[in-house]
This record gives C-alpha cells, sequence and structure tokens, in this order.
C-alpha cells in the first residue's frame, strides 16, 4: 500500500513537505502586517524622518515627541488627554464586565434550562448575526435620547453589549457540557443559579473571554457612539479625539502641517490598537477553543 | 440569595433587555420612519411609500451610483474575503502549532485596528503628492512620470476601498474556520484515502469542507456582515461624504449623508431598510448555496 499522502492536520513538526505552505503564508502575512509595522515605525519617528524625501519605511532615531504631541493637542482642545482615556476606560470597563456576565447568563438559559420559546430565542438571535449595527445608527440615537442615556457613560455602553455572535459562541459552547454534571448538582440542592455560577461559567471560561475580548473590541474602537450620542466634550472617548485630530478639526490649532500630523496619529492608531493585541496574544488559545464549536448547525 | 433564583428570567432578563432596546426597537423604529418625512425638528409625517418610490425612481445618485458600487464592493470583498480565510485556515491547519499561532495572529490583526486611526496608514501609502509610499515607489523604479491622486480619482477609489476590506477581511469567521479544520479527526482522512480518494481537491470536497460545514456557515454570516460593516472606508480614504464623483460612495454612506447632513431621517431610515434587507437576502443565498452541499 502506497505511503499516506494526504492532508496531516496539526503536524507535531516542521517537514519539508510545509514548505508550499509556508510560500503562500509569507507574502500573505507580509501583505496583512506591512501597514501595521509602519504604524509602529512611524509613531516613532521624529519630524525630520517624517519629512524625509524618499519617505523611508523603518524608523531611525525613536523618539517619543509624537506620542507628547498627541497629549499637548488634547490639552488644547480643552480636554485633558487622561480624560479622553478614561473614559474610554469606563466605559470599556463598563461594557466588557457586562457583556460576559448578560452573555453567559443568557447561554446557559438558551442551552440547559428548559421554557417555552426556548427555540424560538435562540432563532431570532442567530438572525441577528445578521444585523449591522451601523445601519440603525438613527433609531438607536433616538431609543438613546428617549431613555435619558445622552451624554452618559451608560449611552455608549449599553448599546454595544448585548452581541448576537456573543451570544451565539457561549451557547454553542454550553452545550458541549454534559447534562449529568448538572444533574447531579441538582440532586445535591443546588439552585440554577448556584449551577451556573459553580458549574457552568468555570468550564466555559475560554468561550467568556472571548465574549470579554470582541466585546472590548468592539467598545474600544467605538467611533460612532462618542459621535453621535455624546454632545458633552467631556464625556467623550479617545476614538473620538484621534478622529478629531486625524481631521485637523483641533480648536485654535492651525493644522497647516498634515505631514507632522502624520506622526502624530500614527501614534494615536498605536494607542488604538495595542490593547487590542495584547489581550488576543494572551488569551488567544481560549478564543481558538471558543471558536472550535461555533458552527451553525 | 442565589439559593432561590432559578426562573428562566433571571439569566434572560439583562440580555434580552438590552437585545429589544438596541437592536429591535432601532430596527423597528428604522422600518416606521422610512414611510415618513422627519427632519429630527417637527414630529413626522406620514408618507406612505414615497420615501421608497422616490429612491428607485428618482435618486439618481443611489441608482447610479451607490446601489453598483455596492454591489460591486460586496461581490468582491465578500466572496473573496470567505475564499481567502478558508485557503489561509486550511494553510495554517497543515503547520505546526507555533508557527501557526504567529501567523494567525498576524492574521487576524486588521480586525483589531480601529478604522479612523487606521485611515492615516492608508492616505499616507497612497497618498497623491510623490510624498506618498505607493506614488514615491513608482516614481522611483519608473512606471510613473506624475504622481497620481489615488484616493481622490474616481478610478481608483473604490479598487482602494476594496484591497483595505480585504486586508481586514480575516476576522472571527476566519478563525472559527481555522478552528473548524483543527477539529476534523484525522483518521477521515486516512479512511478516505483507504477508500479511493486519489488527490486534494477531492479531499477538500468530500472530507475537508462537510467536516467543518457547521463553520463554513458561521464564516460565510460573519463575512457578509464584515463587508457591509467596513462600509466607512470610502468617506475615511477620501475623507470626504459623498465621495469624490460618488466613485466609493456605499449604502452606509448613503444613509449618514441623508440623516446626519441632510437630516432627513426618514428618507435615511428607507435607505437603512433596503440595506438590511439586501445583507438578510444575501445571507438566506449564501445559507442555501452552502447547505445543499451536504
Amino acid at each position: 500500500m502506497a505511503k499516506f499522502t494526504g492532508m496531516k492536520i496539526n503536524p507535531k513538526r516542521f517537514h519539508r513537505s510545509q514548505l508550499k505552505f509556508f510560500i503562500i503564508l509569507l507574502p500573505m502575512a507580509a501583505f496583512v502586517a506591512l501597514p501595521i509595522l509602519f504604524i509602529i515605525n512611524h509613531a516613532f519617528k521624529p519630524l525630520n524622518e517624517l519629512f524625509a524625501y524618499p519617505p523611508r519605511f523603518f524608523v531611525r532615531q525613536p523618539t517619543l515627541r509624537n506620542f507628547s504631541d498627541l497629549v499637548d493637542l488634547a490639552a488644547q482642545s480643552g480636554v485633558p488627554f487622561s480624560r479622553y482615556l478614561f473614559n474610554s476606560l469606563v466605559v470599556s470597563g463598563i461594557g466588557v464586565v457586562c457583556a460576559i456576565l448578560f452573555t453567559s447568563l443568557a447561554a446557559y438559559a438558551l442551552s440547559k434550562l428548559k421554557f417555552r420559546g426556548k427555540k424560538l430565542l435562540f432563532e431570532i438571535n442567530t438572525l441577528a448575526l445578521m444585523f449591522v449595527p451601523i445601519a440603525v445608527m438613527i433609531p438607536r440615537y433616538i431609543t438613546i435620547a428617549r431613555l435619558g442615556l445622552i451624554d452618559s457613560y451608560f449611552g455608549l455602553a449599553l448599546p454595544l453589549i448585548a452581541m448576537p455572535v456573543g451570544l451565539f459562541l457561549v451557547k454553542q459552547f454550553v452545550d458541549q457540557t454534559p447534562d449529568e454534571l448538572i444533574e447531579s448538582a441538582k440532586i445535591d440542592g443546588a439552585s440554577e443559579m448556584q449551577i451556573f455560577l459553580r458549574i457552568i461559567v468555570p468550564i466555559t471560561a475560554p468561550a467568556i473571554a472571548t465574549v470579554g475580548i470582541l466585546a472590548f473590541q468592539l467598545i474600544w474602537n467605538d467611533i460612532i457612539g462618542p459621535n453621535l450620542y455624546v454632545d458633552d466634550e467631556s464625556m467623550k472617548t479617545l476614538p473620538f479625539f484621534f478622529q478629531t485630530v486625524a481631521q485637523g478639526n483641533i480648536p485654535g490649532q492651525q493644522h497647516a502641517n498634515p505631514v507632522a500630523g502624520q506622526g502624530v496619529l500614527a501614534a494615536a492608531s498605536l494607542i488604538m490598537f495595542v490593547p487590542n493585541i495584547i489581550m488576543f496574544i494572551w488569551l488567544q488559545n481560549k478564543v481558538m477553543n471558543t471558536m472550535a464549536h461555533s458552527g451553525i448547525k | 440569595m442565589t439559593r432561590r433564583m432559578n426562573h428562566p428570567l433571571w439569566f434572560l432578563m439583562p440580555y434580552i433587555l438590552l437585545f429589544v432596546a438596541f437592536i429591535i426597537v432601532p430596527v423597528a423604529i428604522a422600518f416606521g420612519l422610512s414611510f415618513t418625512y422627519f427632519n429630527t425638528v417637527e414630529t413626522p409625517e406620514w408618507v406612505g411609500l414615497r420615501n421608497y418610490i422616490e429612491l428607485l425612481t428618482r435618486d439618481e445618485v443611489f441608482m447610479q451610483h451607490v446601489l453598483p458600487n455596492t454591489i460591486k464592493f460586496a461581490f468582491i470583498v465578500g466572496p473573496v474575503g470567505y475564499f481567502l480565510s478558508f485557503l489561509l485556515a486550511w494553510v495554517l491547519a497543515q503547520i505546526p502549532h507555533l508557527p501557526r499561532t504567529i501567523f494567525a495572529i498576524i492574521l487576524y490583526s486588521p480586525s483589531m485596528t480601529a478604522g479612523i486611526a487606521m485611515a492615516v496608514v492608508w492616505t499616507v501609502l497612497f497618498s497623491g503628492d510623490h510624498a506618498g509610499y505607493l506614488n514615491a515607489m513608482l516614481l522611483n523604479w519608473g512606471f510613473i512620470s506624475e504622481p497620481i491622486q489615488f484616493l481622490i480619482s474616481p478610478d481608483h477609489l473604490m479598487n482602494i476601498m476594496i484591497v483595505v476590506a480585504l486586508w481586514g477581511s480575516m476576522g472571527v469567521g476566519f478563525l472559527a474556520m481555522l478552528a473548524g479544520i483543527l477539529n476534523i479527526d484525522q483518521s477521515l482522512y486516512e479512511a478516505a484515502y483507504i477508500d479511493g480518494l486519489r488527490n486534494r481537491w477531492q479531499e477538500i470536497f468530500y472530507i475537508t469542507i462537510p467536516s467543518m460545514k457547521p463553520q463554513m456557515l458561521f464564516g460565510a454570516v460573519m463575512a457578509v456582515v464584515g463587508t457591509f460593516q467596513v462600509g466607512m472606508i470610502g468617506v475615511q480614504l477620501s475623507g470626504a461624504n459623498p465621495t469624490p464623483q460618488y466613485a466609493g460612495q456605499l449604502l452606509v454612506n448613503h444613509i449618514e449623508d441623508f440623516g446626519f447632513i441632510r437630516y432627513l431621517m426618514g428618507y435615511a431610515s428607507a435607505v437603512s431598510v433596503v440595506l438590511l434587507i439586501i445583507i438578510y437576502s444575501i445571507s438566506k443565498v449564501t445559507f442555501n448555496l452552502l447547505g445543499e452541499k451536504e
């Protein structure tokens, strides 16, 4: 019989036959990584390197000047940088905690509890996977205004907490928990909430971490909220401030120099990107574990 | 306190409240407003189907630019992005753990960048003067003699939007498909080869895709939604709404244009409803296409 030559999933070590895969991957990864490497280099370039012609990709004499300029720009706009940062952290904090808690609670109910309309609820949620928030930014504004949430942290966080994708992923993950485990806890007299807290939460930690990451990405990067749902300058978040810098709208600042602005904007992009990537690298094993159960059946 | 919390409502209430308030109700409002004239100051005035009729018969920008642009953008970015996600996931599954993790993080990283902040990269790379990186390279190598106005030229804007969207298309769906392939039982392949499977193509179509169909479907929905979600990039790249000669105008920009620039909220809502219907139909069609390959 001929030697098996088919697909080898998750090989233990490198073999020459894998070279062809690396030949596909390297150019793709380079194409994807270049803009990000560019941001990192650009953010640390001093003024003369930003102006250099022909333009250079790599930074030669890194400086933190762009970051300090960014802080100064915020001060000129009347709201200190620390305030924007604080707002972003508070909104993301509220959002991530609520998303994790609410999503996993609902996922447990949809997966293991028995009640009428359960199947329908899950189907509505699956349908909502196709929902594109950007399409309803106007009605969302009306809802938020009616609820009196304009100019508040909750107005920024609450609309983004119910994530159909998050509920979907956690529910599929909870499905994997054997019913016997839950039954035996019930025989010992545990209530559903106790089962959820003591058994389900520890077991579904990977899925919960994934929801946390997705919620953080969504809320930390959100630009629609601070643009539409907040008028008070001191309640706005980092993405909004970076947007005003990008558009050169800082009051009292003659933004006559778009090239110098590039360095500052690259620094801003980096500030937005770094927390996301750190969280993802830290939790990527858990994310992959969750995704294994992500299928629509 | 937790001792007596058994009722499903304890678990479902918070999520459902937010889901209704920020997804169901807004969709219902959009639907309702789409039958009205509403300028945000006066109370909405019922106009029946007028917004839809005007959209389909009078709105030349919509018919000549927005709709064709959206279709072109969606039909390239959606399928190509989906195919790339699958291809890369398939390749990644066949290399060892450490390089796989590194490549996966790199490929996923664009999904973590913020649109507004990232626009700076593209504006610098494609900048219309000779300081733009692409222009500098092309000038340097002698391909062109004059810098090209990539971002404000109607000829180039759409193509750049497509490249940028594809750059960021390896998202949650890509991760799901990667995990899906990694979870396929290796012995399936060995058995299939004994049963007479001959080559890689057969292997992909008879074993790999059927074994991970749930993840393929999930990835498809994510690809459709992701395609429409990045609709703002045309405006971010060119720095103007409307985009130059409407070259990069997509449905999402049309909504913003009418809703927040002209304050014709009723009309903008009608466009929103059309957008939601388009996304829903494309997802349904995709589902049926993929679903039949059992």
